[in-house]
């Protein structure tokens, strides 16, 4: 790893300001430190959001369950607020990586990153998030552009993801067997008006599966989307899973999904 | 004193390794030590056109680089293959060079061409960044099945073919086949796997000037092999000159037998800078340089009779070595794989063929179990289907051909002493409520599940072995064990056994044995291995032999203790010596009923003699002193055998195999410590049904490693397994004193068959290849409900 100068920045002002185009935010750093340690990224600066007391926290209100960006999934996974409001995402949290990764990596750390196979960017897309940055809110369906790439700026922090309550959700994810990230996850979530069939793992980037949530949206019952033949010309081809395999198993953790619900 | 043999006595190293207070070699430091960092090559294939090191020896803290050319310079020699093979047409193996730093040609990807040493890590690898190698990059071989095909690797070496060897009777099994109402065919992969032990390997070299010795920490399983290796191979330094220490060592599952280009490098560099030398493998080095484990591409055939007796077996495999030959690289796919492929039955003839082939990747090597996982694989893949064509219960087939006196001639090599394999077998479905299978497999089907079951009865051949036997087949070495017991004036004894303890409980298994033998509390007992300046030479730990082998020399020499003390006991007490019992720590003389502790005995051997007197305990021809060594050559391997019942449910939609129940009943011979022989078996298994369901090395066809780091190479964790269901049947072994048999192997040997039997048995007897993904598994699903379609 190459040498790079550590700040630990006392509120979102000092970190943004600290921020350029060779710094990173460090929050849990399970992604940011495996990435230097193998040469992949180098960064002169790091900048560590975690002292950042305004960044930790979970709030939830009749609506709504906002989380801090620098809060730990371990911490998402145990919050008994969450565990009421919306128990589908506290399991997720409970499903990411390990315990030495849950009890570091950080909620905001994963969206930002937006891996194609990490398993937050799928509630936000499913709970009609808002991500709520140093500068503005954006929408999760405008947050998430590609693989590996996001609606944040250059040293735009985000401060806090707010989630919508659903009335029913559920997320399921069929894991890599190694790494234990999702070869495909989804998050179905019903709200009042309609349903979102967020998918993640399957494409480069995460997604609202449109076919499934119309089908959903008329009538919730995993008999609606039983034997539906997705599209797999754009979903990914790895050493674990076939894009065919992949198309199948979208189907089929919906309909987990929806029988969990 | 109650006998510690059989008792769970708690590991006397717990204490150490639960506190963080063991010592590995990445834990020691030296003074004014420096740093490597080897540059490996990162083609699969390549001649080296040019290496300039100029720009890297600029770089700070640079304290010297050394490549290839040294190495020839100074006439360090190579690594080795310690086994020699000889083809079926009665030629000698082909073995390329293999120098420590490659010269002209590197042949897999990690192969090391040179080495920066710094002042620290850091500086190391900043240097060794700058070093540039100018490769020509040639097509790579890569694949078992069509090594033979590909550009030769090694010149002189024609169809990348090491040997092509031969055990058993061609004609012999052609009489049986003709014979035969029923052959029964399989084509399986043997997948290759990475042993990934816990600790990475690591070494620390050091250099007397004064005594001009070379001290080499290293992370390894037979450090006295180590060395003779370095010496009279590599031409490091003469043995009296070269001490190897393998302090605590995290694991090596056959991946430490090995010297390895960086102990040689590290050794012969630390007497040319005249500084001490560290290095420590990152866990992608060891993904890319330990040596792998399996590979083997085999067409076997059974022929039987209708009513299901096995008539002959041939067995074609063509074994991949990698990139070089090593220590066990060429006797793992032929003796320790051979004999054991006709598995536990009665088959009247039988031959094993295998093409050994060179391949760009890393080299392959004995890894647990080496070469009987993949024999028992095949014997017992192939009997699970001659049961399904049959229409013979799984069971009832291996009973009937099961031997059913010993000893017992296995049809090519054999002679195996004890067992009583019906017993197991009864044992094993009792156990796993055998009985009750069909009613769990219709509870699953109405889940919409698939339920499977699958049994292996298997043998194995372990504690290697005679040297007369192992050297006439080609082995390098003859491999007995060495112990050496050292009596203390004052009570404690001290054992040190050339076998070496790298998670064996060695420090506890074996002390329970010399407190037995001696009379001795074990508190008062310490086992000292793994360093050549301590103990006599000795061979190591592998292939299940430290405690059939190494631990009878213990044995032995604890009796020869005994026989002294009865000498000096007679003398001391007037008596004749065969009069003279030992019992429980006391000799007593039978007719007078007098006694003389061990203890005191021990302390009249280190003073002989009493004040005021001209007497000596000691009878003539004696001497002072009570230390005794034993060096134990085996009379036969020792053939722990049993029975495993798998049973796996998988969810047709996703292919999610999840193994419901596992059990093994295994026959261990007499069992010194149950705790010790259970974490034995939980990790055997762990590892087999790892092989069977998750592991999997992989390389492209450029010859780059795709699984190189843990996100992509499946290793099992524990909510993978379901709880081990573990019984025991106990023939003791009639040719050792313990009657025990080896158990550190069978675990990964049984459960790949085991595991896959059931799998296949789940999917109406589709072949999947291992390891049983979900994605493999799911068109397995596809395909079943496309016939079961059709067939309704
Ligand atoms: C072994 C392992 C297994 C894993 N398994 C899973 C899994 O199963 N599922 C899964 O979803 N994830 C998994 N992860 C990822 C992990 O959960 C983290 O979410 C991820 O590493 C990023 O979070 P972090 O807090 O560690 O971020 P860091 O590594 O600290 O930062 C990552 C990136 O995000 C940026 N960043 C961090 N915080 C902010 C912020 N507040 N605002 C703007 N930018 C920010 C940083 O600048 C950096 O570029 C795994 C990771 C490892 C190492």
């Amino acid at each position: 790893m190459k040498d790079f100068n550590y700040h630990s920045a006392k509120d979102s002002k000092e970190a943004s300001k600290l921020a350029s185009s060779s710094s990173a935010f460090l929050a849990g750093g399970m992604t940011t430190i495996p990435s230097m340690k193998l040469g992949l990224a180098t960064y002169k600066d790091l900048i560590d959001i975690k002292n950042i007391k305004k960044l930790s926290g979970i709030k939830v209100s009749g609506k709504s369950v906002t989380i801090g960006a620098a809060t730990k999934h371990v911490e998402v996974s145990n919050s008994k607020d969450v565990k009421k409001a919306i128990p589908s995402l506290s399991s997720l949290a409970e499903g990411i990586g390990d315990p030495q990764v849950r009890n570091r990596g950080t909620i905001g750390g994963s969206i930002a990153n937006n891996d194609p196979s990490a398993d937050y960017p799928s509630a936000c897309i499913a709970l009609n998030a808002t991500i709520h940055t140093n500068e503005r809110k954006i929408e999760a369906a405008k947050f998430f552009k590609g693989m590996f790439e996001t609606a944040l700026k250059k040293g735009e922090l985000i401060e806090a993801i707010e989630f919508q309550i659903p009335e029913k959700s559920s997320y399921q994810k069929h894991p890599n067997p190694a790494s234990r990230y999702a070869i495909v996850g989804v998050y179905v979530a019903k709200h009042k008006g309609d349903v979102n069939v967020a998918v993640t793992g399957a494409k480069s980037c995460v997604y609202n599966d449109k076919e499934m949530s119309k089908a959903l949206s008329g009538n919730f019952s995993s008999s609606s989307i039983d034997g539906m033949d997705l599209d797999s010309s754009e979903m990914n081809t790895d050493m674990h899973a076939s894009a065919e395999f992949r198309a199948s198993l979208v189907v089929t953790q919906a309909k987990k999904a929806v029988d969990a619900c | 004193m109650a006998s510690l043999v059989g008792s769970r006595v708690e590991r006397k190293e717990d204490k150490r390794f639960l506190t963080g207070k063991g010592r590995y070699t990445a834990d020691i430091n030296l003074a004014n030590q420096t740093y490597a960092i080897f540059v490996r090559s990162p083609h699969a294939r390549a001649s080296i056109k040019k290496l300039n090191i100029d720009k890297a020896l600029k770089s700070s803290g640079v304290v010297s680089i050394l490549t290839g050319k040294e190495i020839a310079d100074d006439k360090i020699g190579g690594l080795i293959a310690g086994w020699a093979i000889r083809s079926e047409d009665g030629t000698e193996m082909k073995c390329p060079g293999n120098p420590p730093l490659a010269k002209d040609n590197v042949n897999f990807v990690g192969d090391p061409v040179a080495v920066v040493i710094a002042e620290s890590l850091a500086e190391a690898k900043e240097a060794a960044e700058k070093v540039e190698v100018d490769y020509k990059v040639l097509k790579a071989v890569t694949s078992t099945a069509d090594a033979m095909n590909g550009d030769t690797i090694h010149e002189g070496i024609d169809k990348n073919l090491c040997f092509d060897w031969l055990l058993g009777d061609r004609q012999k099994v052609k009489e049986a086949f003709d014979k035969a109402d029923k052959v029964i065919s399989i084509d399986i992969i043997n997948n290759r796997l990475i042993p990934n032990a816990m600790e990475p390997r690591a070494c620390v070299a050091d250099y007397n000037a004064a005594s001009e010795e070379i001290t080499l920490y290293t992370t390894s399983q037979n450090p006295h092999l180590s060395r003779l290796i370095m010496s009279a191979f590599g031409n490091v330094a003469p043995e009296h000159k070269l001490r190897v220490v393998a302090p605590d060592v995290g694991g090596g599952f056959g991946s430490k037998i090995n010297v390895y280009n960086e102990d040689i490098v590290c050794s012969w560099a630390a007497k040319k800078i005249n500084r001490a030398i560290k290095w420590v493998a990152e866990r992608s080095e060891s993904f890319l340089t330990d040596i792998h484990g399996r590979d083997h591409v085999t067409h076997a055939e059974l022929a039987v009779t209708k009513d299901g007796k096995f008539l002959g077996f041939k067995n074609e495999t063509i074994a991949n070595l990698g990139a070089y030959a090593r220590v066990f690289g060429t006797v793992t796919p032929t003796y320790l794989f051979g004999p054991c492929a006709t598995g536990v039955y009665e088959i009247p003839a039988a031959y094993t063929n295998v093409k050994a082939v060179y391949t760009n990747t890393a080299p392959v090597d004995a890894y647990r179990g080496a070469g009987r996982p993949e024999a028992t694989y095949t014997i017992e893949r192939l009997v699970e289907k001659a049961s399904m064509e049959l229409g013979i219960d799984k069971t009832e087939l291996r009973i009937k051909n099961f031997p059913t006196a010993f000893p017992f001639k296995q049809t090519l090599v054999h002679t195996v002493d004890s067992g009583d394999y019906v017993a197991g077998m009864e044992k094993a479905k009792q156990m796993a409520d055998y009985k009750g299978f069909e009613a769990r497999r219709k509870e699953s089907e109405a889940k919409g599940k698939l339920r499977g079951i699958g049994v292996t009865s298997y043998f194995e051949a372990c504690g290697i072995a005679p040297s007369a036997a192992v050297m006439s087949l080609g082995c390098g070495v003859g491999l007995w064990e060495s112990a050496e017991v050292r009596f203390n004036p004052t009570g404690q004894v001290t054992v040190y056994t050339g076998s070496h303890s790298h998670g064996q409980s060695h420090q506890t298994t074996f002390a329970q044995i010399a407190a037995d033998e001696l009379g001795v509390p074990i508190e008062n007992i310490d086992i000292v291995h793994g360093d050549t300046d301590k103990g006599t030479f000795g061979m190591g730990t592998y292939g299940s032999r430290s405690l059939a082998v190494g631990g009878i020399a213990i044995v032995n020499a604890c009796k020869k203790i005994v026989e002294k003390g009865k000498r000096v006991t007679a003398k001391m007490l007037e008596a004749n010596p065969e009069d003279v019992e030992f019992k429980d720590g006391e000799f007593i003389v039978s007719k007078s009923n007098k006694k003389k502790t061990i203890g005191e005995v021990a302390f009249a051997c280190y003073l002989p003699g009493v004040r005021d007197e001209m007497k000596s305990p000691l009878p003539e021809g004696d001497e002072p002193g009570l230390k005794e060594t034993s060096f134990y050559d085996p009379s036969n391997f020792s053939f722990p055998a049993g029975t495993h019942i798998a049973e796996v449910e998988i969810d047709p939609e996703t292919g999610h195999v999840k193994l419901e129940k596992y059990t093994a009943c295994d026959d261990f011979g007499r069992i010194i410590n149950p705790m010790v022989v259970e974490g034995q078996v939980h990790g055997g298994l762990a590892q087999g049904i790892g092989q069977a369901l998750y592991e999997n090395a992989e390389y492209d066809e450029t010859g780059q490693l795709m699984t190189g780091s843990y996100m992509d190479y499946t290793m099992p964790r524990a909510d993978n397994f379901p709880e081990f269901n573990i019984g025991y049947t106990c023939t003791h072994a009639t040719t050792n004193p313990l009657g025990v048999k080896g158990c550190g192997e069978a675990g990964a040997i049984a459960a790949p068959p085991t595991v896959m039997n059931a799998v296949i048995d789940a999917l109406g007897g589709q072949e999947v290849t291992m390891p049983a993904t979900a994605e493999k598994v799911w068109k397995a699903c596809k395909n079943l409900k496309k016939s079961n379609a059709k067939a309704a």
